[in-house]
């Protein structure tokens, strides 16, 4: 039998507002506990919500980002359900009428093709605080900063297809929110944080088969695990002659297995009705529009262009724009260079690597991009070598000095004076009489080996082509 | 002196006939006579209140002459108040403490009244009789076997026995009109949003309005002109400009039309009160209005909408006090259930939880179009009805309850509790202001007569029902018992 999976993803986006979601509070990460909750967030008899309009915002923002139809009057609900880290007793949330409707995303896949992702709707909703179970010795501790925080719910259409596809979908959200700048979406701090429901049938069935919920997962890596981990879960149960209960799961990375939550919680009756405390939130045209105006260029339209303007590769393109800050940097190093291949080049390959070895977000790169422009600049304009640029480069990440200092201090300038490479030529053809026979016999392939000893002798700082050209001539 | 309005005080104080000071002492002195067989407030703040009188006299002297300065008055005790016990009434909040003011009392302080104290209720304003307060019921001073009504009882009571010379309250289904209607005195509840909810705890948010207990319409003109305004801090106040509420008192009622509500004049309504109510609408005819019957063909709903809509938004709003962060704890709880159901189980009362579990019933899955739907639906026709009925007259006025003060204890059913208010829900529904004014006596009891008017016509509804008190004096009859000293 084949199996089919249908995975559908709930991403929470906590958005970047100044202050929470209907109480004056600000709230950053990592401040001591219950330091950033007022009498509102504390739910204390009698305070009274009142909606933060730069969240509105932010969600048509991302709304009109994914071409979604905009709820123009969104109404707050009451989901009632009893936690100690949740003050009021509900949560508020949208039920009936999101802010964001129907909208779509494309994702790019490793084989080259594109997918066209659903996403069913988005909506305005208010964290809960967190419930610390450890250091209290039977007790739980409760801290009430995070109570009140706005979050954005995204939720996609069950047509995710595979691990892949959903690790895919869910980069270019994270894509999406930080370009639009309502997020900081940092899954390891919990700013972004995914549910994935996962159903599997046979292939070429139409009914959807009993789907689980994976809660809270916080990496990409453990997204792409957990799905395929419970996939074959489901698999295995059903071939074995078992039936998948609708439930919510917890991924166990240790295990790289998922676990059973709360089966009761099926059962759980939410009661939702709407937020007698806030009004409707209408909004017109005119507001719309305002907040289309002030749209920044999002990543497929900048793929486009660096395909368009800078004439790079559709796969180069995808790689550049697939963060704005990557974008961003490597536009200002194609720019400030002049060089945009090798820009691509170094912005994909030697920065990322480093990056990468460093565990580094390209935003705390120890290279800034100017730095690197003027780098590339100097190959560019043959100063250096692309090889001598490398040690430039490693040095560059300790040495603060300018691009020309670190060249000029380590002697790394390249050599293009006719004379002195005359000089080495001449030694090389000395020194290698066997070869320089061979080579004069037809074996042209010989060339690049007295190139390269050339090459050794200036350590580096010979300019290769004017090595080449000299010696082709004095061998005739 | 203290039986006066607070007109008639504030001409007082500033002719310098007598001292805040001296009047704040007079009526503490009258509470520390008679709370212990009114048991209307909960809370005294001697120091606080004196405190208060002393800087309003010494503003006065400075040359302050607000209308509501130095004037002794008296919280409901649903209002938040800064560093007083803020109880509800109720056992769960009875150690709580509150770090802020409610608007209301923000705005009362601003304007130089000295409170006096915090009035009992009915739990969490959940009751029509002040029976089921966790502090006890509530005595009304017309006879004190019998109920004051509620839920602001403690707030009717203490302005019927010159306790204070104000009291603030709130009205979900005719909590302020009612007790004040049973303790004859005037009591007005202005449109829904028109008065600010913040630091006012939550009953049922959509209808939960703060008004004015007091002595007149004058007083509770005087009174709104304070208490009415837009509140950044509450999204359902309303975004319009507040009216001197006293410049139009005086307008002649020459050819006001008045609607008599069918209604509200049918089975279940005593002969005593009907008859004091027709005799006060002849008043109004020699003050030259007119009468007219007007339709309210759903108002035989009200009752039934209220009890699923009310206890549904309950039902969320008394989640918060589930013991974790302020309030009544159990003791030893061995686990989270087991102290949100003992907390919840110790700390609210019968009709409280009575209550919630109807709200909780209402919006289950699988009832809520049943329920909580079909009531919202009714509440959109009782609206319309009162839209249509205003086409064809200014105020529409009845009984505000079917009968005189009972007695303690003599409603045990709660449903029969619940059609108290079969006369006043309805306006908490269509969000419309209304009023309560003394119309007469039946056996020695005030009758309370109902004044409603159309969307924030505060204004004319005060119009028409200060200018029966310049005609009648059934406002300045005082219960006998308490109307010897002062």
């Amino acid at each position: 039998m084949e199996w089919e999976p249908v995975i559908g993803l709930e991403v929470h986006a906590s958005l970047s507002t100044k202050s929470k979601l209907f109480s004056g509070t600000t709230s950053e990460f990592g401040a001591d506990p219950n330091t950033q909750a007022n009498i509102f967030d504390l739910a204390l008899p009698g305070t009274l919500p009142v909606f933060n309009a730069e969240a509105l915002k932010m969600a048509v923002r991302f709304g009109l980002a994914i071409g979604a139809e905009i709820g123009k009057r969104s109404v707050f609900d009451r989901k009632n359900y009893f936690y100690p880290d949740l003050p009021k007793g509900y949560q508020v949330t949208q039920l009936d009428f999101p802010v964001v409707g129907k909208g779509s995303l494309k994702i790019f896949l490793q084989d080259g093709s594109e997918r066209v992702i659903g996403v069913t709707r988005a909506h305005i909703e208010e964290n809960a605080g967190k419930s610390l179970h450890e250091e209290f010795h039977g007790m739980s501790g409760i801290d009430l900063n995070r109570a009140g925080e706005p979050l954005l719910e995204i939720v996609s259409e069950p047509e995710i297809k595979n691990a892949e596809e959903a690790v895919a979908y869910l980069k270019k959200l994270h894509s999406i929110v930080r370009y639009l700048d309502i997020s900081d979406a940092i899954m390891a701090q919990g700013s972004m944080r995914c549910d994935v429901n996962v159903s599997i049938r046979a292939r070429g069935e139409t009914e959807l088969g009993t789907r689980t919920e994976i809660k809270n997962i916080n990496s990409f890596r453990f997204v792409e695990k957990a799905i395929n981990s419970e996939i074959q879960r489901q698999q295995e149960l059903i071939e074995d002659g078992g039936r998948v209960v609708q439930e919510t799961r917890r991924y166990d990375a240790d295990k790289d297995i998922t676990t059973s939550m709360r089966s009761k919680e099926v059962a759980n009756d939410y009661r939702y009705f709407p937020e007698p405390d806030l009004l409707p939130v209408v909004i017109d045209d005119a507001y719309i529009e305002s907040v289309r105006a002030e749209l920044p260029e999002l990543p497929d339209a900048r793929k486009a262009r660096f395909v368009q303007e800078y004439g790079l590769s559709e796969f180069d393109a995808a790689v550049l724009t697939s963060t704005r800050e990557m974008a961003e940097y490597f536009e200002t190093v194609a720019d400030q260079s002049g060089a945009v291949q090798l820009a691509a080049n170094w912005v994909s390959g030697d920065l990322q690597a480093l990056l990468n070895k460093n565990n580094l977000e390209i935003s705390e790169s120890p290279i800034a991009a100017d730095r690197l422009a003027t780098l590339i600049a100097r190959i560019e304009d043959n100063t250096i070598s692309g090889k001598i640029a490398k040690t430039v480069f490693e040095t560059m990440i300790e040495d603060l000095a300018s691009v020309d200092d670190i060249i000029e201090k380590k002697g790394l300038k390249q050599v293009t004076d006719s004379g002195a490479i005359e000089k080495l030529v001449d030694e090389v053809i000395a020194n290698n009489p066997d070869q320089v026979q061979q080579f004069r016999e037809g074996k042209q392939q010989v060339l690049g080996f007295l190139v390269g000893q050339a090459m050794k002798l200036s350590q580096g700082k010979a300019n290769p082509g004017q090595v080449n050209q000299l010696l082709q001539e004095k061998l005739k | 002196m203290i039986e006066k309005t607070v007109a008639e005080l504030s001409t007082s104080l500033a002719a310098g006939d007598i001292s805040s000071v001296e009047l704040t002492h007079a009526y503490l002195a009258r509470i520390a006579a008679h709370n212990d067989v009114l048991n209307a407030f909960i809370t005294v703040c001697e120091d606080s209140a004196l405190e208060q009188a002393q800087a309003a006299d010494e503003k006065r002297a400075a040359g302050d002459n607000s209308p509501l300065l130095g004037i002794p008055l008296a919280h409901k005790d649903i209002f938040c108040t800064n560093g007083v016990t803020t109880t509800c009434g109720s056992h769960m909040l009875s150690n709580f403490v509150a770090p802020y003011n409610a608007t209301v009392v923000e705005k009362f302080n601003t304007a130089g009244a000295v409170m006096l104290g915090k009035t009992n209720m009915d739990e969490f304003a959940m009751g029509s009789s002040n029976e089921t307060s966790y502090f006890g019921p509530v005595k009304n001073p017309w006879d004190t076997k019998r109920v004051p009504g509620g839920s602001s009882g403690g707030s009717a009571a203490a302005v019927a026995a010159d306790l204070c010379a104000m009291a603030t309250g709130t009205d979900t289904g005719g909590s302020i009109r009612q007790p004040a209607a049973f303790c004859g005195i005037t009591g007005f509840k202005p449109s829904y949003g028109r008065v600010s909810r913040w630091g006012m705890i939550a009953f049922a948010s959509s209808l939960d309005q703060a008004g004015t207990l007091c002595k007149s319409a004058e007083d509770a003109a005087l009174m709104t002109n304070t208490m009415a305004g837009l509140d950044s801090r509450d999204s359902t106040s309303i975004d319009k400009p507040v009216e001197d509420y006293t410049a139009t008192l005086n307008d002649p009622l020459e050819g006001l039309r008045i609607g008599i509500p069918k209604q509200h004049f049918a089975e279940g309504l005593s002969a005593e009160v009907e008859q004091a109510i027709r005799a006060a609408l002849k008043e109004y005819e020699q003050l030259g209005a007119t009468l007219k019957e007007v339709d309210l063909p759903n108002n035989h709903l009200s009752v039934s909408a209220y009890y699923v809509v009310a206890p549904a938004e309950a039902s969320a709003n008394l989640s918060r006090y589930d013991g974790v962060r302020y309030g009544y704890r159990c003791e030893n709880p061995v686990d989270l259930e087991d102290m949100y159901k003992r907390t919840r189980s110790e700390g609210f009362g019968d009709e409280v939880k009575r209550r919630i579990m109807v709200g909780t019933y209402a919006l289950s899955a699988g009832y809520y179009d049943a329920y909580y739907k079909k009531a919202q639906k009714i509440r959109r026709l009782i609206k319309n009805d009162f839209d249509e009925a205003f086409q064809e007259v200014d105020v529409i006025v009845g009984p505000t309850s079917p009968h005189t003060a009972f007695e303690l204890g003599a409603k045990t059913d709660p449903v029969a509790m619940y059609l108290e208010d079969i006369y006043t829900i309805a306006v908490n529904l269509a969000g419309l202001p209304g009023i309560s004014i003394p119309a007469g006596l039946a056996q020695g009891l005030p009758v309370g007569m109902h004044l409603v008017g159309s969307d924030f016509a505060e204004a004319r509804v005060l119009n028409v029902a200060h200018q029966f008190q310049q005609a009648t004096d059934w406002h300045r009859k005082k219960p006998a018992s308490f109307s010897q000293e002062g």
